[in-house]
């Protein structure tokens, strides 16, 4: 439905996010990235329906920092947790029950690890989102005319813009050339 | 040829039929969009109607006071208690599924995590109903239960006790769960989005669902996110147990101060959780066809699980008689002679048989890959693990270190709609689970469908 000779002229006219193709297995859309990075196009994405193995390497994508978020959110939930029952147990009401010390690690440890895997939970879920850019509820790619099927079955390909100079007639030249179907250049 | 069909034989296929992704989209997907088979909605009549009634007992109880319970010195713990033990331990298979068995790589977990994972849901808030009314007032309860600045009274918690543990165990549980699932769910809501024919879907799930595009780049960190999610629920899930067990072991009452309460609680919480799983499993796969997903292969590793934690739990109750006699400890003995002999006799051989002896017929392939049988099991083994709760917390309390002040506990009728209430709650928010969420992850089982390597274009 989408023809190179509907679309090309339009997409001169806007600034083009990418062309985008259609792959119908995980292997022809590696394949398609390997041969698309040996073209030389370097801001590649892919939208799958579920994470592809091996997409990363083929993508050349360092490996997600998260792990340190994670660790940082962990560390900051125990220290929360040490600090709200020394603060509240030996500065703001200190209680004596049953003779026993006012602070001590060995009754905090419960609540310090709760605490840890709280803020880490958090610090998992929300990083992963922040460093995705989301919630985000546009992106170009929604354009493409199959996008819908990339959430089902099929593999889609973006060779994103990444110059001013970026000729989206070529990048969807190269696409096809790949072996991508429903080749189109999505605007901004 | 020979050797195929024998590895088919001990390692069966975990997907049947060889489906494409999109007859997996199609399957799943479309028992959201589609209509609910009649039996839902005589379910969903009949559950919420139960709820109703949790509803007029709780505001009976906060109109009236926690003497509506059956409650009452020496008695201080009683059916309030046992439910809310019974719920939490409920909610220990889901995140066992969907934590403990994805570090392990247990690939059958795919098909059945996110319903687990929902069960625990339902199960936390259902348990979190019993200790909140049983402060009496619910609606001054967050300056007791939470560090919050008490503008009255100028004090904070004691964290030396356990039930305060307790709370941060409990909430972090609930939350943590709740992000896991959440998390698991958004690429599934971008399909549910993607598929949405309605204008009111489309911004629904639009929203739900945060813009998800599947992009690699999100994959990436989402991977990352969910490993790590799992390597804290990991420890999580052993650590909320084990504190609901400190709110007894840490006590100074024969019967709960011991050391194997920890363990044994959490071995317990996992043998009535995939109980429940299997209970509700047997009839959603039953009344949307999901024979395909589920398979007999999942039914029976869970039945295994739990043979082997019935054991566990087994193996417990028998130390703990061993150590009542080893210690020398008089009272300790008393207690347990009278769990087993005393007035609650009936409890404890009840809990015996459901939990240790009832779970033995697992041994035969036959029970264990038979749909009736796992249904009947897996409906008394909960039942006995209730019992094993209310023989723990009632058989201690009711005759105490005086003679004189001993009791016999009975629940009032307000106790008995009340836990038939919570699982009208329970059971409610499962229907409108199947019904709004896609309860199999799609995304997980093409993943599996591709990791498999059989080629499925269209």
């Amino acid at each position: 439905m989408s023809t190179a000779s509907q679309l090309e002229p339009a997409a001169q006219r806007v600034a083009a996010y990418g062309a985008v193709a259609e792959f119908d297995s995980p292997e022809r859309l590696l394949g398609a990235i390997r041969g698309a990075r040996e073209r030389g196009y370097a801001r590649l994405d892919a939208f799958t329906p579920f994470p592809v193995h091996g997409i990363d390497e083929a993508l050349g994508a360092p490996r997600s920092p998260l792990g340190w978020i994670v660790l940082g959110a962990g560390l900051a939930g125990a220290a929360a947790a040490l600090l709200l029952i020394w603060w509240t147990g030996s500065v703001d009401y200190p209680l004596v029950v049953a003779g026993k010390p006012l602070f001590a690690f060995e009754f905090s440890i419960p609540v310090t690890f709760e605490l840890a895997v709280l803020f880490a939970a958090f610090g998992a879920v929300v990083g992963m989102f922040l460093f995705n850019g989301l919630p985000r509820l546009y992106h170009p790619v929604f354009q493409h005319s199959r996008f819908e099927r990339a959430t089902d079955d099929r593999f889609l390909l973006a060779i994103e813009a990444d110059s001013i100079d970026f000729d989206p007639a070529r990048a969807a030249a190269a696409l096809r050339a790949l072996g991508g179907e429903h080749v189109e250049v999505v605007a901004e | 040829m020979a050797d195929l069909a024998i590895s088919q034989e001990l390692n069966p296929a975990l997907v049947l039929g060889e489906p494409a992704y999109s007859d997996v989209t199609r399957k799943v997907a479309g028992i959201v969009e589609g209509r609910m088979p009649r039996a839902w909605y005589i379910a969903i009549a009949c559950t919420g109607s139960l709820t109703l009634v949790l509803g007029a007992m709780l505001a009976y109880l906060a109109f009236t006071g926690i003497g509506v319970w059956g409650n009452n010195s020496p008695v201080g713990w009683a059916w309030d208690i046992t439910n809310f033990v019974f719920w939490i331990g409920i909610g220990h298979a889901g995140t066992l599924i969907s934590a403990i068995l994805f570090l392990f790589r247990q690939r059958w977990r795919t098909s059945i995590n996110r319903f687990a994972e929902a069960m625990t849901l339902f199960a936390v808030a259902c348990a979190g109903i019993f200790p909140l009314f049983h402060t009496g007032r619910p609606w001054r309860a967050i300056y007791w239960l939470f560090p919050v600045p008490n503008p009255a009274l100028h004090i904070w918690q004691n964290f030396r006790s356990p039930l305060i543990w307790d709370v941060f165990a409990v909430s972090t549980y609930a939350t943590v769960s709740l992000l896991f699932w959440f998390t698991g769910l958004v690429p599934d809501l971008a399909t549910l989005r993607d598929r949405a024919k309605t204008r009111g879907r489309k911004i629904v799930f639009g929203l739900l669902s945060l813009g998800w595009r599947g992009s690699a780049r999100h994959w990436r960190h989402y991977e990352l996110a969910y490993l790590l999610l799992a390597g804290i629920s990991t420890p999580l899930v052993l650590s909320v147990h084990t504190i609901v067990s400190f709110d007894f072991a840490v006590s100074v009452i024969p019967g709960w101060h011991t050391t194997i309460f920890p363990p044994y609680f959490v071995a317990g919480a996992i043998f009535s959780g995939f109980a429940m799983v299997v209970t509700l499993m047997v009839i959603a796969r039953q009344i949307f066809d999901l024979k395909q997903f589920v398979t007999m292969k999942h039914l029976e590793n869970m039945n295994k699980v739990m043979m082997a934690t019935g054991m566990i739990v087994g193996f417990a109750y028998a130390t703990e008689f061993f150590i009542a006699w080893y210690s020398g400890n008089q009272y300790e003995r008393f207690v347990f002679l009278n769990r087993a002999f005393g007035p609650y006799w009936w409890a404890y051989w009840t809990m015996v048989s459901c939990n240790v002896f009832i779970p033995q017929l697992f041994w035969f392939k036959r029970v264990r890959t038979s749909i009736p049988a796992m249904f009947v099991i897996s409906i008394l083994i909960n039942v006995g693990m209730w019992f094993e709760r209310f023989v723990i917390i009632v058989t201690s309390l009711h005759r105490d270190f005086l003679p004189s002040s001993w009791g016999y506990f009975r629940p009032t009728p307000i106790d008995m709609l009340t836990l038939a209430g919570s699982f009208g709650l329970f059971l409610t928010l499962f229907l409108l689970f199947v019904r709004f969420l896609p309860m199999i992850s799609m995304t997980e089982v093409k993943g599996m469908i591709a990791a498999d390597g059989a080629h499925p274009g269209d």
